[in-house]
């Protein structure tokens, strides 16, 4: 699947601390070292939990490196240790953890594509609200505002992912049981984010995740050789063959300044992930806008892979329009334009006009919730 | 056609909740491990749970064991006190039946239950297996079990469109539901088709669809237990992890052009699709003709058709999208600009008022 790496990437998705990623990412290794294959710790993450320390006994460990930040020494992982120790295979936890400033990169899962460059396999764990096309989701189920986050494409190119499952009530025990935290965090932790519904929420949330990874993986691949499916009354799960050939779909969206278009990027991302569309997005430059936080929000498009177009014109709905219709844009994703005063009440929004300009394409207005 | 007005359950609704919540506390806990093909690991997930309750110090016993032994699983169940299932002939064939009788003087906490679609010889208590274990939940005793996914009886023409088989035995889908838990054991393709020793096993894309398939039925029950759970603590929310659409029709709208993009989008995400229409007493022949015959193309991409009866609506859309947590709606504009005299439209008072879902609109059919 990985166009770019040279090494094999898999990925343990959990849909929180506590379900046994590690655990299971560890068993895997010892696995892997009784076949006599060469194994190494790359970065694990003991967090005081008895059983998956025992897990690691026997493998051999690449010490991390010290990072001195803000008079205070922070550990990460030694990638250049790694990397010189050449091993068959690396185990890296916490996939989605960002580097403490003055490391050589800033996030890990950059340090792992360096490993996967040279050709070392590594096996990795992540949990679901780490996904940026989760992250307006989540922050509306739990409230919670995921800092760190990986680009959907990270785990797309992965070769395997590996769903593991516990159900909510089973954590909630092994909170209880002090497994998965200390006795006085771990109440809190139960009456905050570890709630029945969070969990349940975040759960179906790694299982569509996962699904979707499946299905991606499934349409990558080439169609199968012989079809003899005569499908009877019932739902087909599998994506259809439309009856005639249709023309793929071409996402815009169109972005500003304004802190909401951070929301819009990726709805309009993740919709075009799932319905396998090309994705753009496109600002009109105007006199006096905020360039930092459009500056901002283009770089942010580009590291999700969208391909970000600035066009300088008077009138934005005409602009949009035109730029749209040449690019054979089908569906215009789009914020509410901001509420105006009174006297401007009876003129037409961006919105109105974008879609009064755009008569042969959907124009999305992206929802704006809020918690 | 579901005709909406108040949602807040009914007496005798509410008198269910509090019996089956009388019932559940009185009955063993279910759960179940879901596996989407042979081999995935399932089996030896169910033991390791039971070594892991038992070294916890509680009363925990297998009531029916599968197959051959791997030397891992061997360890597992070194520890653990086996009830044998009874050894039956019958026309021909050898049949383990659950020893029911020897479980319920024994009456452990916990017992493992194998090969959950397993049939019963004719003539036995119950035709089926996970008929036994009901009646070991029945008196109390909690059961964890392994059931794969071709055995779930609703799922067993998408199963065969796969793989060409069908198996012999199933469960209802039903009894996953009812479970207190269900775990789902996934495991990369790629890892069992090392292991298929036999012809019997199906082919990397078909085992990727079974995968698919399997992670989403559990998704789907995840989300029907946190819906019983939200109404049983009365807890309002407007989320959801599904994408849930919603088409408004008219009679003058586009309306196969939102269907058809509605029925791709639910399709790709999985989702739910449904049609709604607001009640107008005033329309002319033609009007309820064009919009009869939306309704009906409605029902054949599979929407669900709901009937609003509210004098605005705006709100009648609101309402319903609120209380159906939807995600999308589409909705037809006329794309034409409003003249300064005209009333604000129903579309720009919708753009006003969606907070919680994305608006998607469609230019009607008909040129300005």
């Amino acid at each position: 699947m990985s166009e770019r790496h040279k090494g094999h990437l898999k990925v343990y998705l959990g849909y929180a601390a506590g379900v046994g990623k590690t655990y299971r990412m560890l068993e895997e290794a010892q696995a892997l070292k009784r076949q006599g294959i060469d194994i190494v710790v790359g970065y694990f993450e003991p967090h005081g939990r008895k059983e998956t320390i025992a897990m690691t006994e026997g493998l051999e460990f690449v010490p991390r490196r010290a990072i001195p930040y803000n008079n205070a020494a922070f550990e990460e992982m030694d990638t250049d240790a790694i990397l010189s120790r050449r091993p068959a295979v690396a185990v890296v936890d916490e996939f989605a953890h960002t580097n403490v400033p003055g490391s050589e990169r800033l996030k890990r899962w950059q340090d792992v594509h360096a490993l996967l460059d040279a050709g070392i396999d590594v096996i990795a764990t992540m949990n679901v609200q780490h996904l940026e096309s989760l992250n307006d989701q989540v922050w509306h189920v739990t409230g919670v505002r995921v800092r760190e986050t990986v680009p959907d494409w990270v785990i797309d190119d992965a070769d395997e992912i590996v769903f593991v499952d516990l159900t909510p009530q089973a954590l909630r025990n092994r909170l209880e049981r002090g497994v998965v935290y200390a006795s006085d965090k771990a109440q809190k932790a139960m009456d905050n984010f570890f709630t029945e519904t969070n969990l349940a929420a975040l759960r179906e949330m790694a299982m569509r995740h996962t699904a979707h990874e499946v299905e991606e993986k499934l349409s990558a691949a080439p169609p199968p050789a012989v079809v003899d499916i005569l499908a009877p009354a019932g739902r087909d799960l599998r994506p259809q063959a439309d009856a005639e050939p249709r023309r793929k779909e071409r996402i815009l969206i169109c972005l500003t300044g304004n802190p909401f278009s951070a929301v819009l990027i990726r709805r309009g991302k993740r919709v075009a992930d799932y319905l396998q569309a090309d994705c753009l997005a496109i600002h009109v430059a105007a006199p006096g806008e905020d360039r930092e936080g459009v500056e901002r929000h283009m770089s942010f498009a580009r590291n999700l892979r969208i391909e970000t177009h600035t066009v300088y014109a008077a009138e934005a709905p005409r602009a949009i329009a035109d730029f749209a219709r040449q690019q054979l844009i089908t569906q215009i994703f789009m914020g509410r334009s901001a509420p105006r005063p009174w006297y401007r009440s009876l003129r037409e929004t961006v919105v109105q006009a974008v879609a009064a300009h755009s008569r042969e394409m959907q124009v999305i207005i992206v929802a704006s919730r809020r918690r | 056609m579901a005709d909406r007005t108040d949602h807040r359950p009914d007496p005798e609704e509410l008198l269910r909740r509090v019996q089956a919540g009388e019932r559940r506390e009185r009955r063993g806990r279910l759960k179940v491990f879901l596996g989407y093909a042979p081999r995935v690991g399932k089996s030896f997930r169910m033991f390791d749970e039971g070594r892991r309750r038992k070294q916890r110090g509680q009363d925990v016993v297998i009531g029916s064991l599968q197959g051959s032994l791997t030397p891992d699983l061997e360890t597992i169940l070194a520890n653990l006190e086996v009830i044998p299932p009874v050894r039956e002939h019958h026309a021909g064939r050898v049949w383990d039946v659950i020893n029911l009788a020897a479980i319920f003087r024994r009456h452990p906490s916990t017992c493992l239950i194998d090969g959950l679609a397993f049939d019963n010889p004719p003539g036995s208590r119950n035709p089926h297996r996970w008929e036994d274990v009901e009646e070991l939940l029945d008196r109390g005793i909690a059961v964890i079990t392994a059931v794969n996914l071709q055995h779930i009886e609703e799922k067993q023409d998408a199963v065969e469109r796969i793989t060409a088989k069908r198996a012999a035995n199933s469960v209802p889908e039903e009894f996953l539901l009812e479970a207190d838990e269900i775990e789902v054991v996934d495991a990369p393709t790629e890892a069992l088709i090392g292991r298929a020793l036999d012809a019997s096993m199906p082919d990397p894309r078909q085992l990727a669809e079974l995968r698919e398939m399997a992670l989403l039925l559990a998704a789907d029950v995840v989300e029907r237990q946190l819906q019983v759970y939200l109404d049983d603590h009365c807890i309002a929310v407007r989320w959801g992890a599904q994408e849930r659409i919603l088409v408004c029709l008219t009679a003058r709208s586009n309306a196969r052009a939102m269907l058809e993009s509605g029925h791709r989008n639910a399709l790709r995400f999985h989702g739910a699709l449904m049609a709604a229409y607001v009640e107008r007493t005033r329309l002319d022949a033609a009007d309820r003709e064009r919009l009869d015959a939306n309704l009906e193309l409605a029902r054949q991409l599979g929407a669900e058709v709901h009937r609003l009866s509210n004098d605005d609506f705006v709100e009648a859309i609101l309402d319903f999208a609120r209380e159906q947590r939807v995600t999308q709606v589409f909705l037809g504009h006329t794309g034409r600009e409003r003249r300064w005299w005209e009333p604000r439209s129903s579309v720009d008072r919708l753009i006003d008022a969606a907070e919680d879902f994305d608006l998607r609109l469609f230019p009607h059919r008909e040129a300005r």
